[in-house]
């Protein structure tokens, strides 16, 4: 990558709201975008607003991206981008951890969504950007990976093993130059969101956005957002389970 | 559409807080999905920084248009900026001000969308040469409940261009709004500051200002009769930097003041620092457009200075012809002991304003804020109606959460032209209180 060529990124799940600021701070830098999502009514008029903000072109892909063999697609995005700087992989499904105990089906959703399928595109693109000795890619976890807890530890498992995963391969592809980093956001202020009174933990897609962008270039494998969460995760994870047990969390 | 409800909305003024359903989409597509087969009643709000009930809804699913915040197209030929009715003026002026170009005029705060800037036909301290933010509307798209999507210009469909321009979100769901830019030689200003000790003085400046500077706002300290004040005045820098504004700073009220904060005494105390600390130092200077054009965007949720019960703000317009009911007005204000913390007084030009209830009209406005001490302040507004009412002058629906129907006809010749267009499910407060 030459510094004359705009940077190429690709976004997997670029409709949640914290991928699509991601990609506005990209656009404004000039860059060449390939967004990635399961709705495409939704993904032309992104990529319009991308334009106008400044992106040197906008390419979309409506895929499946949690379908089974939807990783193999990885390749055939780098070919249409013409390369691929950084990755950012921000899509995932809260599920319903209560349906979960009960159905299988929907335990395995959220598993395969959030774990097995993003993995799979996780080891496809370190290949990439091992072969290319530059660049890195991001991965949108989750606080909720850092210690099982009753109301989402599904959801928490998964993420939590992506968190292994990214921090894997991380270290093996420290070795040649490239990164690999998981942001752990907490609360976010998103439509989904609006309805909970909202506390000074709760911050905007548009700041976990920034450290997001942030993390493609600078920072440690495993990055908390906003940075404070990473004090209250040592506290959580270091309260004794003779406690833990006792709070509704 | 996924909706919920949601405790303590309130408008900017904060009097009125009560539970309302919301729904926050993020696509049009959702919003037109809804509507499909949807009877409910609705009402479409932006970024709620209009002070009363016109953003309010008691019995209405209110629609937060914010999450729909894109572009959709800009032709920098015809400087033509389409996009969303959820994108506001902070990020048009923060993406557009580096490329030389702005909205044609922006209200005291950068934080309204564009379909609130529509729905309000908000006005700038340029009226003179830009007329309201309607000027540089050239059309919109409206979702409406008996016609569905409908693409508005001033040429395809008149009317409705005319009653959704200032018409406070009751004609339809604004989707998408296209304005043109205008263009500015940098985003510096060169600003004057001149004290004058009474109303005439003001008229003096006002008058001498006009045709030089594009720019022009006054405030007056209403602890004392007179209106003793400050003139702004400024036009664009012919060169210097193309900046945006910085993203708001941590400064923010993080709670209520309590309701004993603003006093006739710490009223006066402002005032006077105000004055002075407007009047010291150079009286020209060369700024950046966001302390010029938006002082008060730099602390977040000021509202909240008010106090817990909140305030009122007033905002009337009257005739040219009508000085005197300024004066009138400033002085039954510093008799009543009631203050205002800041008091904004500014002249409109000749240019006709689009919309059938655009507040503008040749003249003066004058802003004023109200600590809301119940009836107390409720009378003394009593009495600024009729003075306004006199001077055939009219109020701001945007800031006002009391006008009543009378008043609002008085002010408004084309108040019942415009209720031919509201769409029959649109519904607000305001509109509820000034339609029966």
């Amino acid at each position: 990558m030459t510094s004359n060529q705009p940077k190429k990124v690709i976004i997997l799940g670029a409709l949640s709201a914290v991928a699509e600021q991601v990609a506005r701070i990209y656009a404004e830098e000039g860059a060449a975008l390939l967004l990635a999502a399961r709705k495409g009514e939704h993904l032309e008029g992104v990529a319009s607003d991308l334009r106008a903000r400044g992106a040197a072109q906008v390419k979309t892909a409506t895929l499946d991206l949690a379908s089974a063999d939807a990783a193999l697609e990885a390749p055939k995005m780098i070919e249409a981008l013409g390369g691929g700087d950084h990755i950012v992989l921000a899509y995932g499904v809260l599920g319903d951890q209560e349906r979960g105990e009960a159905d299988q089906a929907e335990a395995t959703r959220i598993l395969q969504v959030d774990f097995m399928s993003a993995a799979q595109w996780c080891m496809a693109f370190a290949r990439h950007l091992e072969t290319q000795r530059s660049g890195s890619l991001v991965v949108i976890g989750s606080v909720a990976g850092d210690r099982g807890r009753a109301s989402n530890y599904l959801y928490g498992a998964a993420k939590g093993g992506l968190a292994i995963l990214v921090q894997g391969l991380a270290h093996r592809l420290s070795r040649v130059g490239v990164r690999a980093v998981i942001i752990k956001p907490g609360f976010i202020d998103t439509p989904m969101t609006a309805s909970f009174k909202k506390g000074p933990l709760w911050a905007k897609p548009s700041a976990i956005a920034a450290i997001v962008r942030r993390a493609a270039e600078r920072g440690g494998p495993i990055q908390y957002a906003p940075g404070f969460w990473r004090l209250i995760m040592l506290i959580i994870r270091t309260v004794p389970a003779f406690v833990f047990h006792r709070t509704k969390l | 559409m996924f909706s919920q409800a949601e405790p303590g909305i309130s408008s900017w003024g904060r009097i009125i807080r009560r539970e309302h359903e919301i729904a926050h989409p993020r696509f049009a597509e959702e919003v037109r999905a809804w509507a499909r087969d949807s009877k409910q009643a609705r009402l479409a709000i932006g970024l709620r920084r209009s002070y009363g009930d016109s953003g309010l809804s008691a019995d209405a699913l209110l629609i937060d248009m914010s999450g729909l915040d894109r572009i959709i197209s800009f032709d920098p030929h015809t400087r033509i900026l389409r996009a969303e009715a959820g994108f506001s003026l902070d990020e048009l002026m923060r993406l557009f001000a580096p490329r030389g170009l702005f909205p044609s005029t922006c209200p005291g705060t950068r934080f309204v969308t564009l379909g609130g800037a529509v729905a309000n036909d908000v006005h700038g301290k340029n009226h003179y040469s830009a007329g309201t933010f309607g000027c540089s509307v050239r059309g919109f798209t409206l979702l409406r409940s008996d016609r569905g999507l409908i693409e508005v210009t001033p040429e395809s469909e008149p009317e409705l261009f005319a009653a959704t321009i200032g018409g406070l979100g009751l004609t339809g769901i604004i989707l998408d709004v296209s304005i043109e830019l205008t263009a500015i030689p940098s985003s510096e200003m060169d600003v004057e500051i001149t004290p004058f000790s009474d109303l005439n003085g003001f008229f003096d400046i006002a008058a001498a200002s006009e045709d030089r500077f594009e720019h022009t706002v006054a405030w007056i300290d209403c602890t004392v009769a007179g209106g003793k004040g400050v003139f702004q005045r400024a036009n664009w820098a012919a060169d210097g930097a193309r900046n945006p504004h910085k993203p708001p700073g941590l400064a923010r009220l993080p709670i209520d003041a309590p309701n004993f904060a603003l006093n006739p005494l710490t009223l006066k105390a402002f005032n006077t620092l105000y004055y002075t600390a407007q009047t010291t130092g150079d009286r020209s200077k060369r700024l950046h457009y966001a302390p010029v054009l938006h002082p008060l965007d730099s602390i977040h949720d000021w509202n909240r200075l008010y106090g817990g019960r909140g305030f009122y703000q007033y905002q009337c317009a009257v005739p040219a012809s009508a000085r005197e009911a300024v004066r009138d007005l400033l002085d039954w204000i510093a008799r009543s002991g009631e203050g205002s913390f800041l008091a904004v007084l500014k002249s409109f030009g000749p240019k006709q304003s689009p919309g059938l209830l655009s507040f503008p009209m040749e003249g003066y406005t004058l802003a004023l804020d109200f600590p809301n001490r119940g009836e107390r302040t409720l009378r003394l507004l009593d009495e600024l109606d009729a003075i306004v009412r006199r001077a055939h002058g009219r109020l701001y629906p945007a800031k006002d959460g009391r006008i009543s129907r009378a008043m609002m006809q008085a002010g408004y010749s084309e108040l019942d032209r415009f209720a031919a267009s509201v769409d029959a499910l649109c519904r607000s407060d305001f509109w509820t209180r000034v339609s029966t």
